[in-house]
């Protein structure tokens, strides 16, 4: 900070108020976070170069935000509730993620609830033979995906919502129609 | 000069609980010191490396209950390795071997094993009381043989910590002449839970004031239990269904209607939240609510329910109640005295916008005038709130504030955070406890050391500038008994300028801060009565005698027992 430095007394310092610091022009601290200095930082190079403008997040602090490890590791999976869509269905419905252990259940249950079939998944061509709906969810970037292209947990923890979308507004991703 | 016989003394010594009054009392003269040693009941151990167990047993051997403290405060944080220490084994086994009439034993931090569980539960006729808390090294065996040794068992507290769940029958291990129980919590265990042998315990106790259920119990057991044990003041709801039949749910409002005497709830650990409704009549008894394991409970589930507990003493909420949330809180609940308010999101989510910021903070401040213990993780601050939280509750006696992000300044006008804090320091008086975050230079120190003078815990990280900072704390605190610091700039010069302080002082942690090895050996060589501990990680650099080498954690404390034994290789003891 750019105190002025009195014969090492800070005169700053013995100016106490209790009031906003009003007009004082204080430089934004561009502080390095000291993480920096530990080695603990857990990004590999290359994150480190996209990220470079940005402060670190809090996930790659060991130990921040200060929340006892029991508490982090029984919270995280608590919320699994998801909204689920249908294309033409008057209401949506939500669904808890946890509850299935694979695609095959929670597909399984998305026809019963909303009464069509699914189909087939393929990994090239997306879902054939079903009743021209295909099952797609948002992702934590906003992205719209398929259903399925990804292993179990890695969607499981990363999907915000489903969506089952009609075939035919769906033309890329279910090639087949 | 004791006019009276010894006996009178004791007696008249006997309505004094505080131990630190003890050990005042023990300072006056010969005598006393020896009839208070003889008939003190209560031993609260700090630091369980600061003395050892002959020690204690050598000067309380009537001593009934006992509480031990083992790792460092910032272990919860994962700051501290595995196995690096506070192992509660020597401690029963030099009690049960001295044969001291043990009732109560209290753990917090410490590695506890099944044997050690074993050897307690078959050593001490009379005990009573266990409570566990952040423990670990032990599994449902070691609760196992708790349940079937201890014949006059009352309490089994088991918080927070990580048990092995073996998923045996350690509830059937209570026998059938065990009707004594009256405080049961496994919250925290993480398997099936034989329920019938649950409903029988819970039958056969009618003292069963306090019941915490984990995962496994479902909605149905948990009428059947409330129906058997109306006089229950404390419960931890488990599970509920996802979508009760609505018989289920009539049965269950019938017995929650009965407890009448229920003033305290926790759990919702997996909860659809339109089963709430079924405590609704109960709320405006409750003085305790825990609801910081209930993500699923939000937005009007949750407003609801807290519009009804117009006596709340105690919240512990997730920050997913956000601010207009705790805006209903501060109308709704005039008594509140404790807030505590946990981060729902801790994977970085980009889009987190579902947090408290310092609106909420203000809102509370200004609704509840009997506030005195805050912790509350938000993602913004501004000094304008903290000045008015000052100026709102100056009865503050813990306030810990974490900014999610680190070094974060005054969201509004990018300044330091040290005048919020400050005005905090100055007006609340009575500060004991304090945790800081955001942005904060060696000026915020000044304020500590100014007006901290009640102040006994600060808790530091990613702030100050200079060695200043620090050691206006040191100087300025008079009451510091644990200070814990990380990545900040303080350094050697600050650690060796008052070394007597420590001797004052309970513990001081350093990680990442700019302390060197030769300040540490320097540190150890002046203050023999402290153990200087380093740990160092990083398997190649040990023992290199580079003085000018940072020290990556520095655990400081003091201790009449010398360097302790049981360290493992990372820890170097200077």
């Amino acid at each position: 900070m750019a105190y002025e430095k009195v014969n090492e007394l800070n005169l700053k310092d013995t100016e106490l108020r209790l009031g906003l610091p009003g007009t004082e022009q204080e430089v934004k601290q561009e502080k390095e976070v000291s993480c920096v200095r530990s080695n603990k930082r857990q990004f590999d190079e290359e994150t480190l170069n996209e990220e470079e403008s940005m402060p670190p997040t809090k996930t790659q602090i060991v130990g921040w935000p200060p929340v006892r490890s029991y508490r982090k590791n029984n919270n995280n999976n608590s919320v699994s509730y998801v909204k689920v869509s249908m294309d033409g269905a008057p209401y949506l419905r939500k669904i808890d993620l946890k509850t299935y252990k694979n695609y095959q259940e929670l597909l399984k249950a998305l026809e019963n609830m909303f009464k069509f079939t699914i189909g087939e998944y393929n990994e090239r061509e997306g879902y054939k033979r079903g009743s021209g709906f295909v099952p797609t969810y948002e992702d934590k970037d906003g992205d719209w995906m398929l259903v399925g292209d990804v292993p179990w947990d890695m969607f499981s923890s990363s999907c915000k919502r489903l969506r089952i979308m009609k075939g035919s507004d769906a033309p890329a991703l279910d090639s087949s129609l | 000069m004791n006019y009276f016989p010894d006996e009178v003394i004791e007696h008249v010594f006997d309505s004094i609980d505080s131990h630190r009054d003890r050990n005042s009392i023990s300072l006056v003269c010969k005598s006393w010191h020896k009839i208070e040693r003889c008939s003190r009941r209560t031993v609260f151990i700090g630091n369980c490396y600061a003395i050892n167990p002959e020690r204690l047993i050598g000067r309380f051997p009537c001593l009934r209950s006992l509480t031990l403290k083992g790792k460092p405060h910032f272990a919860d944080f994962n700051l501290v390795p595995h196995e690096w220490g506070g192992f509660v084994h020597p401690w029963i086994d030099a009690l049960a071997r001295a044969r001291v009439g043990l009732e109560e034993l209290r753990l917090k931090r410490m590695v506890v094993s099944d044997e050690s569980l074993e050897l307690l539960s078959r050593s001490f006729v009379n005990f009573k009381s266990l409570v566990l808390v952040s423990c670990d090294g032990f599994t449902t065996d070691g609760l196992a043989s708790i349940a079937a040794n201890c014949r006059h068992l009352r309490e089994l507290d088991l918080q927070e910590n990580e048990i092995d769940d073996h998923r045996g029958q350690w509830l059937n291990c209570f026998p059938d002449t065990c009707t004594t129980l009256t405080l049961l919590n496994f919250a925290c265990l993480k398997g099936e839970t034989n329920l019938a042998a649950l409903e029988r315990l819970v039958a056969r106790s009618p003292n069963l004031k306090s019941l915490k259920l984990n995962r496994a119990v479902p909605l149905d057991a948990l009428t059947r239990l409330m129906s058997c044990a109306p006089q229950l003041v404390d419960l931890g709801v488990g599970s509920y269904e996802n979508e009760p039949d609505p018989e289920s749910f009539v049965k269950l409002m019938a017995a929650i209607k009965k407890c009448t005497s229920l003033r305290s709830l926790s759990g919702f650990l997996e909860v659809a939240p339109r089963c709430l409704p079924a405590f609704y009549p109960i709320c405006q008894n409750l003085i305790s609510l825990n609801l910081s394991y209930a993500a699923e409970i939000q937005g009007n589930h949750l407003i609801k329910l807290i519009q009804l507990c117009k006596r709340l003493q105690r919240l512990w909420i997730l920050d997913s109640i956000g601010d207009k949330g705790l805006e209903v809180v501060a109308t709704t609940c005039k008594e509140l005295q404790e807030l505590r308010v946990f981060p729902s999101d801790l994977h970085g989510e980009e889009d987190y916008n579902a947090a408290v910021t310092e609106v909420g903070l203000v809102a509370i401040s200004a609704g509840c005038p009997k506030l005195h213990s805050i912790l509350y993780f938000c993602k913004q601050m501004t000094n304008a709130a903290l000045i008015t939280v000052a100026q709102n509750c100056p009865n503050f006696i813990r306030f810990r504030l974490a900014i999610l992000e680190p070094n974060k300044p005054d969201h509004l006008t990018s300044q330091s955070l040290d005048e919020g804090f400050g005005a905090i320091v100055q007006a609340c008086k009575g500060l004991k406890r304090l945790s800081v975050s955001g942005l904060l230079t060696d000026k915020f120190f000044l304020y500590i050391g100014m007006y901290g003078e009640k102040l006994e815990m600060l808790s530091i990280a990613f702030a100050g500038d200079t060695d200043k900072g620090m050691l206006y704390v040191l100087n300025g605190c008079k009451k510091m008994r644990k200070l814990e610091i990380r990545d900040s700039p303080f350094g050697d010069a600050a650690l060796l300028t008052d070394v007597g302080k420590y001797k004052t002082m309970r513990s001081l942690w350093m990680s990442s801060c700019e302390v060197t090895l030769g300040g540490c050996k320097r540190l150890a060589q002046n203050a023999p009565w402290l153990n200087v501990e380093i740990i160092n990680e990083n398997e190649n650099n040990r023992n290199g005698e580079d003085e000018r080498e940072k020290v990556d954690k520095l655990y400081l404390y003091r201790t009449v027992v010398g360097t302790r034994k049981d360290a493992p290789p990372y820890v170097r003891i200077l």
